[in-house]
């Protein structure tokens, strides 16, 4: 399991919690009234996954065991079964975790090239960073562009990161036009024949229209210089973002139709159950998963797992 | 529901309006309260509470008689978030004599390094003397970043090339400001961890125990979703914190941790951070934050900025000016610069009553501030006596003006002749006082009179009465009409 186990102890306190609070609430051979209900939905909210999925698990249960003598085993079958529908969405997103990879969509013709956006301080260039780690570690040979040429240091931060993995980067002087950047990296790309060209960019509040006019802009210059690119758009999210992700995630797609997710910071013990309102307003499907800050601390998301994670022993 | 919590509540709030209140549809609309507040991120059992406090509150007697139960119910509501979010302390104790310490914690990404260049550029203007100390070992950058914020602002920052630990670095900070006897304020930037991290936590602790700061602030998302309340208490218990810096309000989220960190921890929220730049941190205050909740705007804060950036004596040979019917293209000029100075037109508009719901999508306004700049570029690209007496651009002054400011000649036609329709205004505004001249300035904002390019979009003006209004208007004549004719009858007997 190797990294699942980390998040598995990582979300251990959320567990247990969760599960003894199920265990007391839901006790074998009584009958699931009302208020018990009400008190698991309580339950449900306060992992991030919002009003409507909470409540579409909710009304489930009601539909299924209210009134009825309970059987534990058949409830969590119930539970379950709703988050796992939930998060695989209507089409089959379902990747091998043992292919840290798969979840990528790469390029017919070198370069690939994957676009990180997100809100400020989400974690963008740590999960870069992580992304690159994983790439090369398969054998890739991975360009970096620091896109992020307005806040102080956003450059050097991923310069530090480059020296560490041992990878290019393309850098401009602070306060330049990111999409240049992105132009630049394209053009080093193409020249030393690399096979990702990852596209890092500043952080951006979702509702400030001048900043998303220049990601779009960014995504422009991509794409005119090498067709069909960028090929992946990732957007990552905190974990601990509540209801705001939906918009995040909104937002950002219309400008630059994001093609999946990484949710950053999941070690803590916000649980990230705004995934679960993301998959169903809009099938976003998550790919990665960030779990701690050092460069090893990135898996493929696995919505089997998750589910486990949160309520198996 | 991607709306942010204003419309929330405002939705759940016009459940109330319909009929009469009554015990039934009271617990639906609390039900919708409740809705809107989780959705808006307050922790589940804050909200609980929260609705069940106004429950009571509007369990009496007096709300089920009451003629206009909905504006009731609003002041409940409003007055509940007001308590839960106050009362409210901005002070950072400021020692005199000695150096006042300030620790900043909170998680990763939550925006400290940024705050404590916000919160000494605040510092700064109040003429304190601050350093900035570099003890994020953590993220890689983290100490240029703080640097750079150093240098933009012009303060010293203490960092050291081979740093050993965080609990070193400030100590060794703090004997150097001491030497320095040039520093009054030290601000610690402590790097992000998780409250589960105890070996970071301890860290912290260690610091806290040993350079004894004055203030510990927390620097908090206000995107954070339920996990806000565990985050904030846990740094409290570690810590005894004595206040929150809210940050990211600029965006669209609904803030309920506001709520549910004050609810929980008792720690004040003392100040707000509503943008990327260093001068974008705000007191925070529980009122204008319950009233921008509930829709009600924020006009004491535009008050308070319009205060800050006009100069008072320049606004005064304004009205003056004004008065006499001397206004301007210069003054025109220097009113726009004061008005963009106050922030993006957006912001402002946010901040007027019933200005929030029919503000134009985010983002239609942004075109204004564009227009404003071109503005300036024209008025810049004209003589000194022309500003003063505009009727003299002919044909070939206004060909020549446009030219200067790389626009077209019927740009200047049009900023002369919205100049004109101004200077008109602004003599109806001189002699009235400043309530009814903001009055007058909302009336032109709805009339969209502030957006340049409002005759494009504006939709078509019917009357002001709505189909509702008609049929009693219809019923009403119809009742004089039988009146006056029941009338006639008898008279005639």
């Amino acid at each position: 399991m190797g990294l699942w186990d980390r998040l598995k102890t990582g979300l251990q306190k959320a567990k247990t919690l969760l599960q003894t609070d199920v265990r007391d609430l839901f006790k074998a051979g009584e009958i699931l009234t009302e208020d018990k209900l009400e008190e698991f939905y309580a339950r449900l909210i306060r992992t991030d996954m919002g009003v409507p999925a909470a409540t579409a698990i909710r009304d489930e249960l009601k539909e299924k065991h209210l009134g009825r003598t309970l059987v534990l085993d058949d409830v969590w079958k119930t539970i379950k079964d709703k988050l796992r529908s939930l998060l695989k969405g209507g089409e089959g997103t379902l990747w091998d975790p043992n292919q840290p990879l798969s979840p990528l969509k790469f390029a017919a013709q070198k370069p690939t090239v994957i676009l990180v956006a997100g809100v400020n301080g989400v974690g963008k260039t740590t999960s870069i960073a992580k992304l690159a780690n994983l790439l090369k570690k398969s054998g890739k040979k991975v360009v970096l562009a620091a896109g992020d040429t307005f806040r102080a240091a956003a450059v050097e931060q991923l310069t530090l990161w480059s020296q560490r993995l041992g990878c290019e980067i393309v850098t401009k002087p602070a306060g330049s036009d990111p999409a240049s950047v992105a132009h630049a990296g394209c053009t080093k790309a193409l020249e030393s024949g690399a096979d990702v060209l990852i596209i890092d960019t500043a952080g951006r509040i979702q509702t400030q229209t001048n900043l998303m006019k220049q990601l779009e802009k960014i995504h422009r210059v991509i794409t005119s210089q090498i067709p069909e690119a960028p090929h992946e758009v990732l957007l990552v999210l905190d974990a601990t973002t509540g209801q705001n992700g939906v918009s995040q995630a909104q937002h950002f797609s219309q400008v630059v139709r994001c093609t999946g997710l990484i949710l950053a910071k999941l070690d803590g013990t916000a649980k990230g159950g705004i995934v679960l309102a993301i998959r169903q307003m809009m099938s976003l499907p998550v790919k990665y998963v960030g779990l701690g800050e050092k460069i090893d601390d990135l898996d493929v998301f696995d919505p089997d797992s998750f589910v486990e994670a949160l309520f198996s022993d | 529901m991607f709306e942010g919590i204003t419309k929330g509540l405002q939705g759940a709030l016009s459940f109330f309006n319909r009929g009469k209140l009554t015990e039934h549809n009271m617990q639906d609309g609390l039900r919708a309260v409740q809705q809107a507040l989780l959705e808006a991120d307050v922790s589940y059992q804050v909200a609980r509470t929260f609705v069940q406090k106004i429950e009571e509150e509007a369990a009496g007697t007096k709300i089920l008689e009451s003629l206009n139960p909905e504006q009731q119910i609003v002041g409940i509501v409003h007055q509940q978030l007001v308590n839960l979010m106050g009362p409210v302390d901005h002070s950072l104790n400021i020692r005199r004599g000695e150096i006042t310490i300030i620790m900043m914690c909170g998680l990763q990404g939550s925006g400290k390094t940024t705050t404590c260049g916000k919160l000494a550029t605040m510092l700064k203007a109040e003429g304190r003397r601050c350093m900035l100390v570099a003890a994020d070992l953590q993220r890689p950058g983290a100490v240029d970043q703080l640097k750079i914020l150093g240098e933009q602002i012009g303060l010293p920052v203490y960092s050291e090339a081979q740093p050993t630990t965080a609990l070193k670095v400030c100590a060794n900070a703090l004997a150097a400001a001491k030497r320095s006897q040039d520093v009054s304020v030290l601000i610690l930037d402590t790097a992000g961890r998780l409250h589960v991290d105890q070996a970071l936590m301890n860290e912290l602790e260690e610091i806290d125990r040993k350079l004894q700061p004055h203030q510990v602030l927390l620097v908090c998302d206000s995107m954070t979703g339920q996990d806000a309340v565990n985050s904030a208490k846990a740094f409290n218990d570690a810590l005894e914190l004595n206040g929150v810096i809210l940050t990211k309000l600029d965006g669209d989220a609904r803030g309920g941790a506001a709520l549910s960190i004050r609810s929980v921890t008792g720690v004040p929220i003392k100040f707000i951070g509503v943008g990327e730049q260093l001068e974008k941190l705000e007191k925070f205050h529980p009122e204008r934050m319950a009233g921008r909740i509930l829709g009600m705007g924020d006009v004491v804060s535009l008050f308070e900025k319009a205060q800050e950036q006009f100069d008072a004596e320049q606004m005064e040979a304004q009205r003056q000016k004004m008065l006499k019917g001397k206004f301007t293209l210069v003054d025109f000029k220097e009113q726009m610069k004061g008005i963009r100075k106050m922030g993006s037109i957006s912001d402002i508009m946010k901040m007027i009553p019933g200005m929030g719901q029919m503000m134009p999508a985010s983002g239609e306004l942004d075109g204004a501030e564009d227009e404003m700049r071109k503005i300036e570029g024209i008025i810049d690209s004209m003589t000194p006596r022309e500003r003063e007496n505009p009727d003299l651009i002919d044909n070939s002054r206004r060909r020549r003006i446009a030219k200067g400011s790389a626009c077209e000649p019927h740009d200047v036609n049009k900023l002369l002749k919205q100049f004109k329709d101004m200077a008109g205004l602004m003599q109806q505004m001189a002699g009235k006082s400043k309530m009814e001249q903001f009055r007058m300035f909302q009336q032109m904002g709805q009339s969209g009179m502030l957006n340049p390019d409002a005759q494009l979009q504006a939709a078509k003006m019917r009357s002001k009465r709505g189909p509702e209004d008609f049929r009693a208007e219809a019923e009403k004549k119809k009742k004089q009409r039988k009146d006056a004719k029941k009338q006639r009858k008898k008279n005639r007997k």
